[in-house]
């Protein structure tokens, strides 16, 4: 088998404009891998200079998220024999975000948006001599919540962040912020919740839910953001 | 927290609320409305002119009027700090803003004042 590879390229100190470079790899037919052992095979084979973020190369450190023929995903954990179409495959940076160089992104903007959302326990009780006790019910309302590992998939695939990443949140962020909203030991529910009031933050969600479609781990920021916007009312009415 | 001059109200959850509100009114209306002209298939000026000279039917109507201005507002404020910022337009982006806005609001309220005066103008 034939696959065509065509990879979005740009180095600002060396290119005036991105570009998509083609490379052509050959397989056995029955062969099959994820998309970053592809770029790692393109790179030691055909092109060294090729530049792509990857760390544990098993979703869990979501270091190489990218847009795959046109949906972002973890390039470690997508299978080829699941994204290429046609004997094709299109690889570009997440959506939205500065190219540093080639699949690389500057996350600076992302992770402001988690900055602000105070991605840590507040607690004003006097600390306990062991650790801060949560009932198994109250444990599980974290699920689904905590396994987040701040790829950006889905903020990079939400046109909202897309035209707004200074005020608008995102997704992940919005996840990131319930997830500590929902949690039992935290005592910093109002301030959190006045910090997410205005008419960006949260607001700027319109329901378009890409962010559910690509989330690689299978969460679902749109449903956080609809719990927020519930104790938002809960909070204000 | 961020702030906005020119949304609706100034707090995204208010906003929120009112789009919400002003689209069950809206989609009431419409459907009082379509359900009258599926009823009145050879509708005469006369049942037109009696259906509007009735009060109810005038303060409902003037309701989704309303409703309509500040739905019309909040989507299009919306879609006005979407596509006009710096990111596309750069520093002319403010102007394009607020010349967007202007042009909107007060289209709104001409629709506001002149739909309010048709409406209360049907004699009784």
């Amino acid at each position: 088998m034939n696959l065509l590879v065509q990879i979005y390229r740009y180095n600002p100190c060396v290119h005036d404009h991105p570009y998509l470079q083609d490379y052509s790899i050959d397989f056995p037919a029955e062969t099959d891998m994820m998309v970053l052992d592809l770029l790692h095979l393109i790179q030691e084979t055909q092109d060294e200079t090729l530049s792509f973020r990857r760390s544990c190369r098993e979703g869990v450190c979501g270091s190489d998220g990218m847009n795959i023929n046109g949906v972002n995903g973890l390039a470690c954990i997508m299978p080829l024999s699941q994204v290429v179409k046609k004997n094709k495959l299109v690889l570009r940076p997440l959506p939205g975000m500065p190219v540093v160089r080639d699949l690389v992104v500057d996350m600076a903007l992302f992770y402001k948006q988690y900055e602000k959302i105070q991605p840590y326990l507040i607690n004003d009780q006097p600390i306990p001599v062991q650790e801060r006790l949560q009932t198994p019910e109250d444990r599980e309302k974290l699920d689904g919540l905590y396994e987040c590992i701040l790829c950006a998939c889905c903020s990079t695939a939400c046109p909202s962040f897309w035209w707004n990443p200074e005020k608008y949140i995102g997704p992940a962020g919005l996840l990131q912020s319930y997830r500590f909203l929902a949690d039992s030991r935290d005592t910093a529910k109002k301030e959190r919740l006045s910090n997410l009031s205005d008419p960006f933050s949260v607001f700027r969600c319109r329901g378009i839910l890409n962010c559910v479609n690509v989330c690689p781990k299978g969460l679902n920021p749109a449903k956080a953001i609809g719990h927020i916007r519930h104790l938002l009312l809960e909070e204000s009415t | 927290m961020l702030n906005n001059a020119t949304s609706l109200s100034r707090s995204g959850l208010r906003d929120w609320l009112i789009q919400r509100a002003t689209a069950i009114i809206l989609s009431a209306y419409f459907i009082f409305i379509l359900v009258y002209l599926f009823r009145h298939p050879h509708l005469t000026y006369y049942e037109w002119h009696a259906l509007f000279s009735n009060t109810w039917v005038k303060i409902f109507s003037v309701m989704a009027l309303i409703a309509m201005v500040l739905h019309s507002w909040i989507g299009l404020w919306t879609i006005s700090t979407d596509y006009f910022i710096a990111r596309f337009q750069g520093s002319k982006a403010v102007y394009i803003r607020l010349a967007f806005q202007g042009f909107f609001a007060l289209l709104l309220l001409i629709y506001l004042l002149f739909g309010v005066q048709i409406l209360w103008g049907v004699s009784s």
